[in-house]
């Protein structure tokens, strides 16, 4: 029945490495797979020969040894009979520290800036305009420089702190703002339920927990309420007392007290110290990205058309309803995205710790241990290695954030 | 009609009622004021916390700036002048001004060639910038980089004069070849660019850079503000390029090819730039033969292109994703080859809306050019923070040289980020 | 502009005007910053009725029953809906909103809440319905526009005249007892134009109270109690739909019904 003929048998020419959509892609990748091998090759070989010369190799034992040098920002124990790799850890966990707090105070700034800037308060809104500008066409290293400056510079040193009548004084007595770093009350338990402070810690937070989920259940008690009667209790005041009232009976009980920091010699004592580098680090990558972030809220709101927020007052919604339940849910699927990648950035940022000698693991493994072993090859490829997993951990957050709140279309 | 009321609805009306203004308290300052600053509590609230601010900064600002002294020649003399009073010392600026803006090292009878080169990158920058102007102009975009290198660089006019040359060969073969087939022209103009630098490399004389018409300056002698300028405009030049063709790789359909152009875009931006500095500074010398030496400049160079080669990829990605899928298929239906329709169709659309986010790219590029301090280059930053603040003249004006920092990166990213707001404005209304 | 003629049979039983007066719009004016928007604007609406506003682009239709439910704010003039009036009183404003209903020319529904929930929020945030009571509500009303079946789903997965179709559900779950529509029709497909505007005839038959912006002049012949004709800010000419369209009086009118159905 058929009128074509069998496809005529060709025999493989040279030319359809070229031509021939089915041999083409094949070819154009075994040249790439060539070249590719080529360059590593080449820079391999420069590699062996280069450290053959100067007689190195690499390897990852020099993390075991003891590394010699201090760190006073730390979160972990540590000194300087403890290993290389140990110091990278402390660095490590200082990222973590500094990356964390440095995202929620950028976060409460990029939103108030943000939604400040739309306000209808014309003053206002230029106030934001002008802080976005500012700090978002600035090199962030002048930032943590400036304000590692003011840190230094400006504050006074502990020494005017003392005498009958000094140069400066605390403020309410209790926070001593110095050129080493700032000085806060520590709060500790007198008659904690045991003995280790963490322990007590624990025991706060574990009120917190059950707190938290005792507010969710009023939550959705209220839900449940206001789904059968229509008409929604009013939860706050409950909520507040589930959140304050244990809290305040668990201070109380364990004799919460505050140790205040006291001068003592040249110094203060007592109290927590947040150190010089870390505090102009954490204010400046939080402003800095506060004002991109300001950048990202406001466009998110924006996006939203006009046209909703009209149909929900057609439909007789109070503002602060229509905020809540049309512009917010869907505001937020436009700014986190761009919001978790802003986090990326701090993380990166962060990194710049080096310049004002906070001892994040740029610092740690990337500066003093590379300097002292000499192994640079091995430390920069770790210190990739931890930033290239903690980005792919934030981007694997973020797809799974967009995959649950994208929206349906046709 | 049988359900209208008896009444009729009927009515014309009579003449046309003019426009007239709005009633008189609807105008006016004093309306101003009460709608945008005072129209209810909390926002007049607002507004006196706004005031209050502003006040506290200019209380704070204004007399340490109109006091300031521009004219002594150290900052005791500086603080004798001031007498206690507050007031900056701008005396470091005009002291120091050819040190932030040109480094230690650049000689002083020399600094002509980099402000040159500086204006006629603007004139380069110009017709990439403004579609508006002739097209005959991208010629001397073309040229730019060889004559700017010769500018800054000095030394043998034949070294600039044969890469341009290497370049103008290719581009002649591929003009030649390439209309025939895009395989042939491309690695063909590869060869004769080769042919021409080694044949050009051989014929430069042993003595050409003694007697050059511009004095040799080594890359270490670079500094300041223009070491600044200069690694953003050149990392960004270097890395479009590089970007379009990352970008494609990662559009492509050949597994190899996609994935080493998605592995290469994702580990760069995985990770911060000063890593990758760290790769310049310490690592990178051991991935080149062993008795060239590649001097730390070059190097910073091309770790920074591949940084942002990747970034501008991810942002050309977005602009081919945003072409309509049409496109794609028209230029396959009227029998385009791959390298024609990207050319000729796709590319220029594609570009053309990813100029704003390769312009941001480029903004954020040049404020991470001040990271080359903490690997000890003497950029703007590293200037201030290395041999002017530890000179004994200039020991603790941290305020005047951050300020001045601070003011030169915000003129010219503030400027940079208004053109490119000006540019989506125009390509929003242009696409309508 | 489609001249729709419809086959179906229009059923006038309930389509009576009532005596008591729905809307009250007494020489209002309004300026947008110094533009004169709308200008003198007098009109009576009975319970009931059935207007169709047309009129050129830009001559404030729009914003004439936007001020209806206060979207727009008035400078001059007064508004009475349903006896309570336009003032700043949030308290007003509330009772009016809830009581008349609008379907905009982008439908905008919430593209984040399914069909269904676009329904049923205002019943239960503003009315304080218990959610049973407002889902079966929603059903009805989704019944009525023929799409229960799509409940479920999101906006964003529905057609054009779907869309609207729930806007006019979403609207009605609100029991208005005056509908605005302000040009319903013009941003679809004429396939989809004949179902909306078939779900806007229902409501006719059943008494609603409609003011209506759009060009259908097929719908204002058939549905129509009373034709606006509007021009730079100000009502030219109102008729019944039969003189109206057979017989304009102002010149204006003329040339924009020679424009509009033409040829
Ligand atoms: N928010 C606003 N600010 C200033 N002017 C406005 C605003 N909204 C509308 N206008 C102007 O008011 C006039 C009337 O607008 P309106 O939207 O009411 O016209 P329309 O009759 O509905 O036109 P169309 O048929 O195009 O929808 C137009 O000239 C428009 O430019
Ligand atoms: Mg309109």
């Amino acid at each position: 029945m058929t009128i074509l003929t069998d496809p005529p048998k060709e025999s493989f020419r040279l030319s359809m490495l070229i031509y021939d959509t089915r041999y083409r892609s094949l070819t154009f990748q075994a040249i790439t797979a060539a070249v590719l091998a080529l360059c590593i090759w080449y820079l391999g070989n420069n590699l062996i020969q280069n450290l053959r010369a100067a007689g190195l190799n690499i390897a990852f034992d020099f993390l075991g040894d003891p590394s010699g040098y201090d760190i006073n920002q730390r979160l972990v124990e540590y000194d300087s009979q403890s290993t290389h790799a140990r110091a990278a850890l402390v660095g490590l966990l200082n990222t973590v520290l500094v990356a964390f707090l440095a995202c929620v105070t950028a976060t409460v700034f990029g939103v108030i800036a943000g939604v400040l800037r739309l306000s209808n308060n014309w003053l206002v809104s230029k106030l934001m305009a002008a802080y976005v500008e500012i700090f978002r066409n600035i090199p962030v290293l002048i930032w943590i420089i400036i304000i590692f400056t003011i840190m230094t510079a400006v504050l006074p040193g502990p020494r005017a702190f003392r005498g009958d009548d000094p140069a400066s004084s605390m403020l309410f007595g209790s926070f001593a703002f110095t050129n080493r770093g700032i000085y806060t009350p520590m709060p500790w338990f007198e008659s904690g339920f045991f003995a280790s402070a963490s322990l007590n810690w624990l025991v706060v937070l574990a009120g917190l927990v059950v707190s938290w989920i005792v507010s969710r259940r009023i939550t959705a008690w209220a839900t449940a309420k206001q789904e059968a009667t229509g008409v929604r209790p009013k939860t706050m005041l409950p909520v507040l007392a589930v959140w304050l009232v244990p809290f305040l009976v668990l201070m109380l009980v364990m004799g919460l007290t505050w140790e205040i920091p006291a001068l003592k010699g040249f110094n203060f004592q007592g109290g927590i110290k947040i150190g010089g580098p870390l505090i102009a680090l954490w204010f400046a990558l939080s402003i800095y990205t506060g004002a991109f972030i300001a950048e990202n809220v406001r466009a998110g709101i924006q996006a939203i058309s006009k046209g909703q927020t009209e149909a929900a007052a057609a439909l007789g919604l109070r503002p602060r309803r229509v905020m809540n339940l049309v512009v917010l849910p869907q505001a937020l699927r436009v700014i986190i995205p761009p919001l978790i990648s802003q986090y990326l950035n701090i993380t990166k940022n962060s990194s710049l710790a080096i310049a004002v000698g906070y001892a994040d693991i740029t610092a740690t493994l990337g500066g003093i241990t590379l300097n002292q072993t000499g192994r640079a090859i091995e430390s920069v490829l770790l210190l990739m290695l931890f930033y290239l997993t903690a980005s792919l951990l934030i981007s694997f957050g973020m797809n799974l954030y967009n995959a649950s709140v994208k929206l349906k279309e046709r | 009609m049988s359900d209208q009321t008896s009444t009729s609805v009927a009515f014309v009306a009579k003449d046309t009622i003019p426009p007239s203004p709005p009633p008189g308290r609807e105008t006016g300052i004093v309306k101003w004021l009460r709608e945008n600053l005072f129209s209810n509590i909390p926002n007049s609230i607002l507004t006196i916390v706004s005031l209050y601010v502003i006040f506290i900064v200019l209380k704070n600002t204004m007399p340490w700036i109109v006091n300031g002294v521009w004219t002594t020649s150290s900052l005791s003399q500086c603080r004798e002048v001031l007498n206690g009073e507050t007031g900056a010392c701008f005396s470091v600026l005009t002291e120091r001004w050819n040190q932030l803006l040109y480094g230690f090292k650049y000689p002083v009878d020399q600094y002509w060639r980099p402000n040159l080169a500086l204006l006629l990158m603007i004139v380069a920058a110009a017709p990439v910038l403004f579609f508006d102007l002739p097209r005959k102009l991208l010629l001397f975009t073309a040229v730019y980089p060889f004559l700017a290198y010769w500018l800054i660089w000095g030394g043998s006019v034949y070294v600039p004069l044969i890469a341009l040359l290497g370049f103008v060969a290719a581009t002649v073969v591929f003009q030649t070849f390439g209309k025939g087939s895009f395989a042939i022209g491309f690695f063909g103009a590869i060869v004769a660019a080769f042919v021409v630098w080694m044949v050009g490399g051989a014929l430069i004389p042993e003595t050409a850079s003694e007697n050059a018409l511009l004095s040799p300056v080594p890359s270490r002698d670079l500094g300041g503000f223009m070491l600044n300028l200069m690694l953003g405009a050149t990392c960004v030049s270097l890395s479009l390029p590089i970007g379009i063709v990352l970008a494609l790789g990662r559009q492509s359909d050949m597994p190899l090819i996609k994935w080493v152009c998605v592995i290469f875009i994702e580990f760069v931006r995985g990770v911060p730039l000063i890593t990758l500095l760290f790769v310049a500074s310490v690592m990178l010398s051991y991935f080149f033969p062993p008795e060239s030496s590649v001097d730390l400049f070059l190097r910073v160079v091309i770790m920074i292109t591949m940084f942002a080669s990747a970034y501008i990829a991810e942002v050309i990605r977005g602009g081919l994703a945003a072409l309509p899928k049409g496109q794609y298929e028209a230029a396959d239906s009227i029998g385009l080859a791959y390298p024609q329709a990207m050319r000729l169709i796709i590319l220029p659309q594609a570009l053309k809306i990813s100029i704003p986010g390769i312009v941001n790219v480029a903004v954020g590029l040049f404020k991470d050019t001040t990271l080359v301090s903490v690997i000890s280059m003497f950029d703007l930053v590293g200037m201030i923070r290395g041999p002017i603040l530890a000179s004994t003249e200039w020991n603790g004006v941290y305020w005047e040289l951050l300020g001045f920092a601070a003011l030169l990166f915000f003129i010219v990213c503030y400027g940079i980020s208004q053109y490119s707001q000006w540019l989506e404005r125009r390509l929003a209304t242009d696409h309508r | 502009m489609s001249d729709l003629n419809y086959d179906r049979q229009i059923d006038r039983s309930k389509m009576q005007i009532g005596s008591e007066v729905a809307i009250e719009i007494s020489e209002m004016n309004k300026w947008y910053g110094t533009f004169h928007v709308l200008r003198d604007i007098n009109l009576t609406v009975n319970s009931g009725e059935r207007i169709v506003i047309c009129g050129p682009s830009g001559s404030g239709k729009s914003t004439l029953i936007r001020c209806i439910n206060r979207l727009e704010e008035h400078q001059a003039g007064r508004i009475v809906v349903d006896g309570t009036e336009l003032t700043n009183d949030l308290k007003n404003i509330d009772k009016i909103r809830s009581e008349v209903g609008m379907c905009f020319q982008h439908f905008n529904l919430f593209p984040h809440l399914t069909i269904l929930e676009n329904c049923t929020l205002a019943p239960i945030w503003v009315r304080k319905t218990p959610k049973k009571e407002a889902i079966e509500t929603a059903m009805h009303y989704l019944e009525k526009v023929k799409i229960p079946d799509q409940a479920n789903k999101y906006p964003g997965q529905l057609s054009g005249g779907q869309q609207q179709r729930v806007a006019i559900a979403r609207s009605l779950c609100m029991k208005p007892r005056i509908m605005l529509f302000d040009e319903p029709t013009s941003a679809l497909d004429p396939e989809m134009i004949k179902e909306v505007l078939d779900t806007m005839i229902e409501l006719a038959e059943e008494g609603m109270t409609m003011i209506c912006v759009t060009h259908e002049m097929g719908f204002a012949r058939q549905v129509a109690n009373r034709v606006i004709f509007m021009d730079e800010g100000q009502i030219v000419e109102q008729n019944e739909p039969e003189e109206f369209f057979n017989n304009p009086k102002s010149e204006r009118t003329k040339l924009f019904l020679s424009q509009i159905l033409g040829h």
